[in-house]
């Protein structure tokens, strides 16, 4: 503990925090100060400046869980001095981990004899889970192909190009080929057909997406499985499935549990979930389930010798906190099938709510469908005066925090909103939002049309932006046009990095 | 939220105490998730009584993670606990502490930075990822420069001490580079800076130094190991680098050796890794990895996130994950600042030199670990032949203490140690009682039978037949019986499996 100096000046115990001098100093930013400062000062003065970032909760933009009932919060904070890795410390806390790595298998079909030990580990979040499961595919690949005397060097992945950034990171990271299928407008997700083309010799996997990020979709897992199994016959090649449910695999089981998407199908080998997102549980946590032991090979595994009892471990991180896993649990028992299965239903109820509110206005076209995440993506209808990037700019003096994207190749022209339905958006927000989105549009209205971004000018192609309007070009609107012009170039060389999370 | 339903014995259920419902005479579900929902109170009364169980983990002294914080630190914590760290644009300020957070460790490690430059650095979830990305910059800087040169970069490797912690050898399989070990000699348990120098060849990606190793807590010769790997760049013209891995040290040093050059004040360090969650005094699950210029970080393998149209630049292997770590790293730097972490630091040395002192007292044991280096005793037997290490750990467990006891790597695998960590809350009321247990333990097993000395004993007649090949069990000097035989089968067995014992 420290020695607190006992030198009057710094006995600020008698002053209140903002009767004292430390509020009149300027915070460290790039070195560390000298001397150290009451623990009420600097909880005071860190709690004030962390009030101007956004509100978690009415950040409509995150999939991640951003409310738990209070007693979990108190398990949570009661753990949270508990290093997860210890495993021979804290035994019953890596038995939690196993009983949930048990349950999330069992709820995705994994083919397990009854008293059988799943295969699977907890994680950080889906990116993590995705570099497990795309090293283990990996070295599969390898050790084939080692012992069919072939090259091993130019290993590939099949994906759509609406996969989340995590696996365009495994590809760079890992140095394994990214062969993405690409969308088109009206068709935002993988195609099954297109990826079975793209299968080479070389592909360790194709990932399909159960829940893509732009609006929600599931990728039919069941047609992308019987297309490669056809492959597969005629090839020899036998390459397996990954399906990314990093968002759809706690909502697929309880709300559509007839959709064949997870071990039901046989060429399904692994399966990443993120806890916390639909797993209902604050961000930092992930799960990834194999389908039995074969598809993960021992030599990824390390056993760690902790005081005698061998515990093999394979994650890429190694110390952290044991309160998501912990919260992992208690949401599983606590709420169990019919709760998950009653907290998938109520968003997709304000799903419906938000959406048809949306659709009365008879401004927007939805993007997104009705089946598969609870989100709703809607785009403008009429783009020529204001873009969705100006209604999410204005949204944000609500106090809402909702993004706008544009969708990757080859669709960039597409631009939308998107509004994720989360456990505690409740039906009263969601009215409250189809209010201040009405209000937006009306103030938009009264404002003098800016010139649209690149989708405008992608529909004008060859032309030069702006000379079509009919409104006078004003020195204020030529530098418009030329912010326009260079927002348009900058966002156009993102595209390949356009992520939405 | 979940709607309850309203069935007739569900509302009766609302009445009766946790302890009187039926829930707690029910199996907790292990496989599968139960069909029904429970309360929340009892949720958390069932959970809450089964980690009753786990280990106390402000007595468990095998870890350097941080097992306290002041109520204010975990008030904080917890108002940030539903914040998603990645969402930068969300969250502009909690990206901000970050940045600061990167700009003052920088600072500490003398980073050569200009006055209005910010750091190259990132916060991760703790040393594992820090070094698997400062790995990835070196093996990413190394093929550019094979390629550049026309010479075949298929197979990279790097240099390090056999007592690395187990994340370089993660780094090492996982990224398929080859891990060339120096391995330690009785009496010499952390890398060996001529020999590292030795082994390095046009392949090496990087030499990595640790300041803290985890077996001892000793801090290796970076200087040392500087000075010799320029010579011989000079000779090679190769420019290998260097790597700090400061996971434990990158908080000490600086404040209790302040003249000990072991950062980016030597030319060769490119990268340094320091774990926020161990003596940086923050709970697990933070860590921090710092470059010396961005020529250290190649920019193909930072990625630019576009959200609402605002750049930002990361290089994670993790995306989302929770901010309250990082708010309370920064905290940690404006709470206790320079003066605060020296005065930690001193308190910890203080209790060490203090547990040393009473170990030596009782006459049993040699200290392994040094004075200066991470405050941490590492001690063992002197007389191993009746009695190992591994029975006083498992003695001492009774009274509620964990203190682990390990062997080292090779080649120094006979000799097993105890170890004990002396964090930020371990007092000197705590060293005393910890000195009086471990008296009454040796005195207990004094009185009890000796048992077959495991390989992983210390065996004090054969230091000259240490066998290299670790899978054959030293032979003890003790009568067989069949017992004796058993337990040897055991040992030989447990010496196969145990790869890796220390972390």
């Amino acid at each position: 503990m420290a020695l607190s100096r006992a030198a009057s000046e710094s006995d600020v115990s008698v002053h209140s925090t903002f009767a004292s001098r430390y509020v009149r100093t300027s915070l460290p930013r790039f070195k560390m100060a000298e001397n150290s400062i009451p623990k009420e000062a600097a909880y005071q003065i860190i709690n004030d400046e962390l009030m101007l970032d956004g509100n978690p909760r009415l950040n409509l933009a995150s999939f991640v869980t951003t409310w738990m009932e209070p007693e979990c919060d108190k398990l949570m904070m009661a753990s949270i001095n508990k290093n997860y890795v210890d495993m021979d410390e804290y035994p019953v806390t890596t038995e939690l981990q196993n009983r949930c790595v048990n349950m999330i298998a069992h709820l995705f079909n994994a083919p397990l004899g009854d008293s059988e030990a799943a295969v699977g580990v907890g994680t950080v979040g889906s990116s993590e889970a995705i570099m497990l499961a795309g090293l283990a595919f990996k070295r599969k690949w390898q050790n084939k192909r080692r012992a069919e005397g072939k090259p091993v060097d130019k290993p590939n992945i099949v994906t759509g190009a609406n996969v989340q950034v995590c696996w365009e990171k495994f590809a760079r990271y890992f140095e394994v080929e990214l062969k993405e299928v690409k969308l088109r407008e009206g068709y935002y997700v993988m195609d099954p057909e297109k990826a079975v083309e793209m299968v080479d010799e070389n592909t360790i996997c194709v990932a399909a997406i159960l829940g893509s990020t732009l609006n929600g979709e599931f990728e039919d897992v069941k047609l992308l499985n019987d297309l490669l199994i056809e492959k597969n016959k005629e090839t020899g090649w036998d390459t397996p499935i990954h399906v990314d449910a990093a968002s759809g695999g706690f909502i697929a089981p309880f709300l559509y549990p007839e959709l064949e998407w997870d071990f039901r199908l046989p060429l399904v080998k692994s399966i990443n979930v993120s806890g916390h997102k639909y797993g209902l549980v604050y961000a930092g946590i992930g799960w990834v389930i194999w389908r039995n032991t074969e598809d993960l090979p021992e030599e990824l595994i390390f056993h760690i010798n902790y005081l005698g009892a061998d515990q093999p471990t394979f994650t890429l991180n190694f110390s952290k906190g044991s309160s998501q896993v912990i919260a992992q649990y208690y949401q599983l028992i606590r709420l169990g099938f019919e709760g998950y299965k009653n907290v998938m239903e109520n968003c997709r109820e304000n799903m419906i709510v938000l959406k048809e509110g949306l659709e009365k206005t008879g401004r927007f076209n939805i993007v997104s469908k009705g089946e598969g995440v609870p989100l709703v993506a809607f785009s403008l209808k009429d783009k020529h005066r204001h873009d969705e990037f100006e209604i999410s700019d204005l949204l944000r003096r609500f106090g809402w925090i909702i993004p706008a994207y544009t969708m990757p190749p080859d669709a960039q022209h597409i631009t939308v909103l998107r509004v994720v339905i989360r456990e505690d958006f409740s039906r009263t927000l969601a009215e409250r939002l189809v209010n201040d989105i009405k209000k937006v549009l009306s103030e938009l209205d009264r404002l003098p049309s800016k010139l649209s971004s690149n989708v405008k000018a992608a529909d004008e192609d060859g032309e030069k932006p702006g000379t079509t309007l009919e409104s006078k070009k004003s020195d204020l609107e030529k530098t418009r046009e030329i912010t326009t012009i260079w927002r348009k170039f900058v966002m156009a060389r993102k595209q390949k990095m356009n992520v939405v999370c | 939220m979940v709607i309850s339903t309203a069935s007739g014995e569900r509302r009766g259920e609302q009445v009766n105490s946790t302890f009187a419902s039926r829930y707690v005479r029910n199996v907790l579900p292990k496989f599968q998730m139960p069909e029904t929902s429970m309360p929340k109170d009892v949720a958390y009364q069932i959970i809450n009584d089964e980690l009753m169980l786990d280990g106390n983990p402000r007595l468990n002294l095998a870890s350097f993670v941080t097992t306290w914080m002041e109520p204010e630190c975990d008030r904080l914590m917890t108002a940030a606990m539903n914040k998603n760290y990645v969402d930068m644009d969300e969250y502009p300020v909690t990206t901000e502490l970050q940045n600061r957070c990167v700009n003052i460790i920088a600072h500490l490690f003398n980073a050569p930075i200009g006055d209005g430059e910010t750091a190259v650095g990132v916060s991760t979830v703790g040393s594992s990822e820090a070094i698997m990305l400062a790995g990835l910059a070196f093996k990413r800087k190394w093929q550019n420069k094979r390629k550049g040169e026309g010479k075949p970069f298929d197979k990279p490797n790097i240099v390090t001490g056999a007592n690395v912690q187990v994340c370089w050898e993660k780094f090492a399989r996982y990224f398929e580079v080859e891990l060339k070990e120096v391995k330690l000699s009785e009496g010499y348990y952390v890398m060996d800076p001529a020999k590292a120098v030795e082994m390095v060849d046009e392949n090496t990606i990087c030499v990595a130094a640790i300041l803290g190793s985890t077996l001892t807590g000793e801090f290796e010769d970076v200087k040392l190991l500087h000075d010799l790997l320029v010579e011989k760049n000079k000779q090679t013209g190769w420019d290998t680098p260097i790597h700090v891995d400061a996971a434990s040290g990158g908080f000490i040093a600086p404040f209790l050796y302040p003249e000990l050059e072991w950062d980016f004040r030597l030319p060769l360090v490119k990268s340094i890794n320091v774990s926020g969650h161990k003596y940086g005094l923050v709970y697990a699950g933070v860590g921090w990895v710092v470059w010396r210029s961005k020529e250290d970080l190649p920019d193909e393998l930072i990625f630019h996130i576009n959200y609402l149209g605002s750049d930002q630049p990361t290089f994670t292997l993790n995306f989302s994950k929770g901010s309250s770590q990082i708010i309370a790293q920064y905290y940690q730097f404006i709470r206790l600042g320079f003066e605060g972490y020296k005065n930690v630091m001193e308190n910890c040395m203080e209790n060490t030199r203090m547990l040393k002192q009473g170990l030596e007292k009782t006459g049993r044991f040699e200290i392994l670990s040094k004075d200066i280096g991470v405050p941490l005793v590492a001690f063992s037997l002197k007389d191993s032949s009746k009695h190992t290490v591994f029975e006083v750990a498992d003695s001492l467990r009774k009274f509620g203490w964990i203190v682990p006891a390990y062997t080292m790597p090779a080649n120094a695998e006979h000799v097993a140690v105890l170890r004990v960590v002396i964090r930020e809350d371990f007092s000197r009321g705590l060293a005393e009682r910890l000195i009086s247990d471990i008296d009454k333990v040796m005195r207990e097993i004094d009185t009890l039978p000796g048992q077959v000395s495991s390989k992983t004993a210390h065996v004090t007649a054969t230091v000259d037949e240490v066998v290299r090949d670790s899978e054959v069990a030293v032979k003890p000097t003790v009568h067989k019986s069949v017992t004796d035989v058993e337990q040897d089968i055991v040992s030989r067995w447990k010496g196969i499996v145990k790869k890796r014992s220390v972390c």
